[in-house]
């Protein structure tokens, strides 16, 4: 059980709103990199994120660019997980590959700085502070062995082999 | 049931009879990264344990997206992937040969083949019959080091294209009413396959910029048939023998058909901050621009070049206009030089950029400043995207983005054609 207050961004949220390519000279390093997490989405996120906290998202988020940077720095972050009405594809095989759960599911009534209760193992997510409960989509079975390993690199350690 | 070109070459590099919705692990003929995404994956590589790469020959790392650096943390990536190339024996291509994706179809990428490619823009090798997708480090790391990776099989698209094209009107136009029309993320997960009279006669310059913008629909890989033209651009670049047909079956099932008459299509304009909030030239007429940008993997050809030096021949960019020219390789840079279109676009009043990805992701040569507007023939206009939120991008074709540089805000091409 995750457990967090939710920070809430729009539709379309692409990679260059979560990590700009004006930063690209910090990619080797990690920790400045990290503090211009969601910089042109929200100015203060870096500074207002909790560890264990979650990016709420609406449709299409993470957008554009393959740079797994982009959810590399959401980590880093402390956020525990992503939840979007929809995600795109590489973002999401991204996430999952460095073990951060994205979640599909009708964020339009999540507010901003709501208290969010995630049980990965139900697929629910309770708003603690409006007192509803969302069900989000399942994970397709190779991305929750992945997840379930910490990620794609850590499951390649312990398998030396990828299977479906 | 017959298949569709994912299924066709998803089937034959996973050994199984894979239809659409399937997950399968298939053999990957060729793995990229670049210089932005390359230093993560061979750190992520070393740390996998996985050892010597499957294949040191089918495996790139391309310098393009800070060539020549802008700085030295950039300056130690390269010397990072140098370094890789190096000890494990893959392929590097150096600063100024330029974008990652053209000297993909200039000089890798075969008919058939599944490459895999850290960078969204992979797609743009579907324009020869390639299953080409974008993924993140740690999925290309592991291509590299396998050989192979997962993939879920797409549904397809079939984008059907007939008639002829306008002057003045082509391939760009076409893309961007096409996400216009699909939206942003339209095609999230399905790949789109181009098919109709239009495309039969479109030159790969044209397929190549079509299926490079597959992704901003969301789409996983934008197909065409490996056809005759294919055939003949091949043999351009000395691999005829890399040739083999693809096409999909004429049964082959489809999420859904769209059918785009070319004649009907104009001049189509991408306006701040999304690819899929389309408007045509002509009603933009008046939108004051301070940059223009022609090159990327979109626009970076000689078809392309050779566009904007037809519009720009013996005439005079606007006052205040900056055009920056970024050529997408050292070979098409060379045949622009020899068929002097780099002459009429400096003597326009051009900037020439050494071969690379320029201005358009916001790192070095060209980055916006507060309240500017930039039209480019790139692929992206996010906000941020060319180095500062508080600017503005349009994306349009070559030939828009010339008739603009001539005028000094958005103008139809066919105004000065």
């Amino acid at each position: 059980m995750l457990k967090g207050k939710a920070h809430k961004f729009g539709d379309g949220i692409s990679t260059d709103h979560i990590i700009p390519g004006r930063y690209a000279h910090l990619r080797s390093n990690l920790p400045e990199l990290a503090k211009h997490v969601l910089e042109d989405a929200d100015a203060d996120f870096s500074k207002k994120v909790k560890h264990g906290d979650f990016v709420v998202g609406g449709s299409n988020f993470g957008l554009g660019s393959s740079r797994e940077h982009a959810p590399l720095v959401i980590k880093m972050a402390g956020v525990s997980a992503i939840l979007a009405r929809s995600a795109a594809r590489i973002f999401f095989r991204n996430a999952i590959n460095l073990g951060l759960p994205v979640l599909i599911c009708d964020t339009g009534r999540i507010n901003d700085g709501d208290e969010l209760e995630l049980d990965l193992a139900a697929g629910t997510v309770r708003d603690l502070t409006n007192g509803e409960t969302l069900t989000f989509g399942r994970i397709p079975g190779v991305m929750l062995k992945i997840l379930n390993e910490g990620g794609l690199i850590p499951y390649i350690q312990k398998h030396g082999d990828i299977k479906v | 049931m017959g298949k569709t070109i994912a299924e066709k070459i998803l089937s034959e590099k996973s050994g199984t009879d894979a239809k659409a919705g399937d997950i399968v692990i298939a053999k990957v003929d060729l793995a990229f990264v670049q210089d932005t995404t390359g230093p993560l994956t061979v750190r992520l590589y070393r740390d996998s344990g996985m050892g010597k790469l499957a294949d040191a020959k089918r495996t790139v790392l391309f310098i393009d997206h800070a060539a020549p650096s802008p700085g030295a943390g950039l300056s130690n990536d390269h010397i990072l992937l140098r370094d890789f190339s190096r000890q494990s024996g893959c392929i590097l291509s150096e600063v100024g040969d330029g974008v990652c994706h053209q000297i993909v179809q200039e000089a890798y990428a075969r008919p058939g083949d599944v490459v895999v490619g850290a960078d969204s823009h992979t797609v743009t090798a579907g324009g020869l019959g390639a299953f080409a997708t974008g993924m993140g480090s740690s999925d290309v790391a592991v291509a590299m080091g396998l050989g192979k990776n997962w993939f879920r099989v797409p549904e397809s698209f079939k984008i059907d294209i007939n008639n002829d094209f306008q002057k003045g009107v082509g391939a760009k136009d076409l893309v961007l009413h096409l996400i216009g029309t699909l939206g942003a993320d339209g095609a999230t997960y399905k790949a789109l396959e181009f098919h109709g009279g239009a495309i039969k006669k479109m030159s790969m310059s044209g397929r190549f910029t079509l299926a490079n913008m597959a992704v901003e629909a969301g789409a996983k890989a934008g197909l065409f048939a490996a056809d005759e033209t294919t055939h003949e651009f091949l043999k351009s670049e000395g691999r005829g023998s890399d040739y083999k047909a693809i096409a999909a079956d004429a049964d082959a099932l489809y999420e859904k058909t769209i059918n785009i008459d070319a004649i009907k299509l104009e001049p189509t304009v991408s306006k701040p901050h999304t690819v899929d909030n389309t408007a045509l030239a002509k009603d933009l007429k008046g939108t004051k621009i301070q940059q223009v940008v022609i090159g990327t993997c979109t626009n970076g050809r000689l078809e392309d070049l050779a566009i904007a030096a037809g519009i720009l021949k013996g005439k005079k960019t606007a006052k205040n206009v900056r055009l920056i020219i970024a050529p997408a390789s050292r070979k098409v840079l060379l045949q622009a030089i020899e068929k002097g279109y780099i002459k009429t676009l400096v003597e326009s009043g051009g900037i020439i950029l050494p071969p690379g990805c320029g201005p358009c992701l916001g790192l070095h040569q060209g980055a916006l400043g507060d309240g500017e507007v930039c039209l480019s023939t790139a692929n992206r206009n996010f906000e941020g995207r060319m180095g500062n939120p508080r600017s503005f991008i349009y994306l349009g074709s070559p030939a828009t983005a010339a008739a603009s540089a001539l005028k000094g805000e958005i103008t139809d091409p066919r105004e000065v054609m």
